[in-house]
């Protein structure tokens, strides 16, 4: 009697250590709660392939998102794995080394996504990378295809033409933009969306070498260009919230909307006869680089502290990996950021085309590291410049001085 | 002496007092207290980082940027709190005498200045928004039909117009609270001073001043202490008025938004820092309680000397 309890005790003692090695359930943090059915979606694509291994998908509000993760890694308590924020978000996660560092030996893939994607989920002081890029977005200008033809309207190649396509849809007695800048983000978006190609390449790859700041002409050139053009934007557009913006849009009462390639899904929502295009705004002369404003938004990544590290990196590997891209594409209409997808959504592929000619989304990719970020200085100094209060040049100054407080090559 | 009606009788007690105070420590005090303990240290994010003594009261008081969002949001704190002082005080206080001497429609009227009171802070807000819209706004609308189309302006995007715009929304708002507390006060004014009065003289402006504004000072006390403690907690109408950065650039921005800001941090700029978060919570409660302290004590003693 006394031998077949033991013996029992020792059989249960050793399933019950065998077991976690059979089944092992990941958890999975998201903030998109909108998107949980098709991530169960492509959850049960990789648990066909993999049995033993169940991902069990939870969602939190995206505005906490960052809170929550951060006091349940702090705790101990985190998730197997989760999304992660990009730039300075993810930095405030990773820096507390709650993050399993990727590279190409657990994660292969990595090495054929783009060096902008990487750059977003890698920490700038150990240049270590800690999640796989999700998606980018874009910042250009979205147009409204029937009320371009009806007015004998093309893509703008110049600024003039910009400028003589806004005049003649005011003539006509359609709004041209339908932006407004009450919203403070919303002043960043035009400023990338408009002005990326005015103010170019080389005044980027300037700015990033420390050659050159914002006091810059190409860049104040730039700046005076923008409030040179929201002459055709709404009557009291600074008065003019973001979601009275979109709805001038997606009612048909203006001719274009500057904002990011998140919108032309909301858009098709709203109003499904509308045929859009899109477009990059013009540099100042037809043969100038027109550029975009791109940016990634978020990642996939491990809990460096993860009981079954074995299973979470799989996930990775398959959240990496050519066939969850276009999945990810296809089903949540998405710019992927796994290479080579390809868009059955044409206007996703035009956008995909698009950021081939891109620079960073300046402040949210570059200065949002320090207080105070680049992109409340600058949401603030538009409205200034915007509303009369500043020129061109005094945003630039202003921008330059306010981000010497913690950006170290604008330290005199 | 267990079971006596005394022993009883305190257990009773305490079974009454206990649930509410244990419920008033851990939701009020402990709060507060956590609060005072978060500012004196260094946060990661929700992690908490070694002490460092008064360092983010000296980051919010005197290092730039922060010194110049203190003032600035403190400054535009006691603009709010002067002007309601007029608009809703005030104009709280006429219209009270008004439905007081009972002039024709009182009774209408009674009901219809106090019910934006019981309407939601939000709804204003979103409401008050919309008046206020650039293109389709009732305002701007009616200023063109009237044919002065000069006067229609972008209010909540242009410096000068956006915090009045915020004021006057809160004034509409809460205008009939401040009105119903003068009103009960004049109403327990007794009639034989009244009569009195009459006697002397017809004038109702030696009436209101030397009568009526003396005796109604407790309900002066309540109303005016209430608007400094709001006024300097001001954050429901902002917020959705305006949002979290006081567009435009800054132009209303209040202590309650830059806390909340720098605290919690904003999805579209800037991060959270819990520790100067704190320390400008701290402060302002502290300078709430103080001052809201020495008005009370300043105001009760001019109940009792008129």
């Amino acid at each position: 009697m006394k031998k077949l309890v033991c013996s029992t005790i020792v059989a249960l003692g050793a399933l019950a250590t065998a077991l976690p090695a059979m089944a092992q359930e990941l958890t999975f943090w998201s903030w998109r709660q909108e998107d949980k059915a098709q991530y169960e979606k492509f959850i049960d694509v990789f648990e066909a392939k993999n049995p033993g291994i169940t991902v069990k998908f939870e969602t939190f509000e995206a505005t906490n998102y960052n809170t929550i993760l951060s006091t349940a890694l702090a705790g101990g308590s985190g998730p197997d794995l989760m999304f992660t924020r990009t730039y300075g978000g993810m930095e405030t996660v990773a820096s507390g080394g709650y993050l399993l560092a990727l590279d190409k030996t657990n994660v292969p893939a990595l090495s054929t996504f783009t060096a902008p994607a990487l750059a977003s989920e890698t920490m700038r002081s150990n240049k270590t990378t800690y999640a796989v890029p999700f998606a980018s977005q874009t910042m250009l200008v979205i147009y409204n295809k029937d009320i371009f033809d009806k007015n004998g309207l093309s893509e703008p190649q110049s600024w003039d033409d910009f400028i003589k396509a806004s005049e003649k849809l005011k003539a006509a007695g359609v709004m041209p933009f339908a932006n407004g800048t009450a919203t403070a983000w919303q002043n960043e978006v035009v400023v990338g969306g408009l002005v990326s190609s005015i103010m170019g390449r080389s005044f980027y790859d300037d700015l990033m070498a420390g050659k050159a700041d914002f006091t810059d002409k190409r860049y104040v050139g730039a700046l005076t260009k923008l409030k040179e053009i929201t002459k055709y934007f709404p009557d009291g557009f600074i008065g003019l919230d973001y979601a009275s913006a979109q709805q001038l849009f997606s009612s048909g009462m203006a001719g274009m909307f500057v904002g990011g390639s998140y919108e032309l899904a909301n858009f098709k929502k709203q109003n499904p006869n509308m045929k859009m295009g899109i477009f990059a705004a013009p540099g100042l002369k037809a043969e100038d680089e027109k550029l975009v404003a791109l940016y990634f938004d978020g990642g996939y990544a491990a809990n460096a502290k993860t009981k079954n590290k074995e299973a979470a990196v799989k996930f990775l590997n398959f959240l990496a990996s050519q066939e969850f891209g276009q999945m990810f594409a296809n089903d949540l209409n998405n710019i992927s950021a796994v290479p080579g997808v390809t868009f059955k959504e044409p206007l996703l592929g035009e956008v995909a085309d698009l950021n081939k000619h891109s620079i960073p989304y300046l402040m949210l990719v570059h200065f949002r590291y320090g207080e105070p970020s680049g992109s409340v200085l600058l949401q603030s100094e538009i409205q200034k410049l915007l509303g009369g209060k500043a020129t061109p040049e005094e945003v630039g100054k202003n921008l330059t001085t306010g981000l010497a407080a913690w950006y170290a090559p604008f330290k005199k | 002496m267990p079971g006596s009606p005394l022993v009883s009788r305190r257990l009773w007690i305490s079974a009454l007092i206990v649930p509410p105070l244990a419920f008033v420590a851990l939701f009020v005090v402990y709060p507060i207290i956590s609060a005072f303990a978060y500012a004196f240290f260094h946060w990661n994010g929700l992690a908490r980082g070694e002490f460092v003594g008064f360092a983010n009261f000296y980051k919010v008081l005197f290092t730039q940027p922060y010194a110049d969002w203190t003032v600035n949001a403190f400054l535009h704190n006691v603009w709010v709190f002067f002007a309601l002082m007029v608009l809703q005080n005030g104009l709280g206080f006429l219209l009270a005498y008004c439905l007081w001497r009972e002039l024709p429609g009182a009774a209408f009227h009674r009901i219809s200045v106090f019910l934006p009171v019981v309407l939601s802070t939000i709804i204003v807000g979103f409401l008050w928004k919309l008046f206020l819209h650039p293109l389709f706004g009732v305002v701007n609308i009616s200023f063109r039909g009237l044919g002065l189309g000069g006067l229609a302006q972008p209010w909540l995007g242009q410096d000068s117009t956006a915090l009045w715009s915020l004021i006057i929304a809160n004034a509409w708002h809460m205008v009939g609270f401040p009105t119903l507390v003068f009103l009960a006060g004049m109403q327990r004014i007794p009639g034989e001073i009244l009569d009195a009065v009459r006697m002397e003289t017809e004038s109702e402006w030696t009436k209101i001043t030397k009568i009526v504004w003396p005796l109604v000072a407790p309900s002066a006390t309540v109303v005016f202490t209430l608007l400094f403690v709001g006024s300097f907690n001001w954050f429901e109408i902002p917020y959705v008025m305006v949002g979290l950065e006081g567009s435009p650039h800054g132009a209303t921005d209040v202590l309650g938004l830059y806390f909340y800001r720098t605290a919690f941090g904003n999805m579209s700029g800037s991060g959270q820092d819990f520790g100067a978060g704190s320390a400008l919570a701290v402060l302002i409660f502290v300078f709430i309680a103080l001052v809201a302290g020495i008005i009370t004590f300043k105001l009760r003693a001019r109940e009792i000397q008129i």
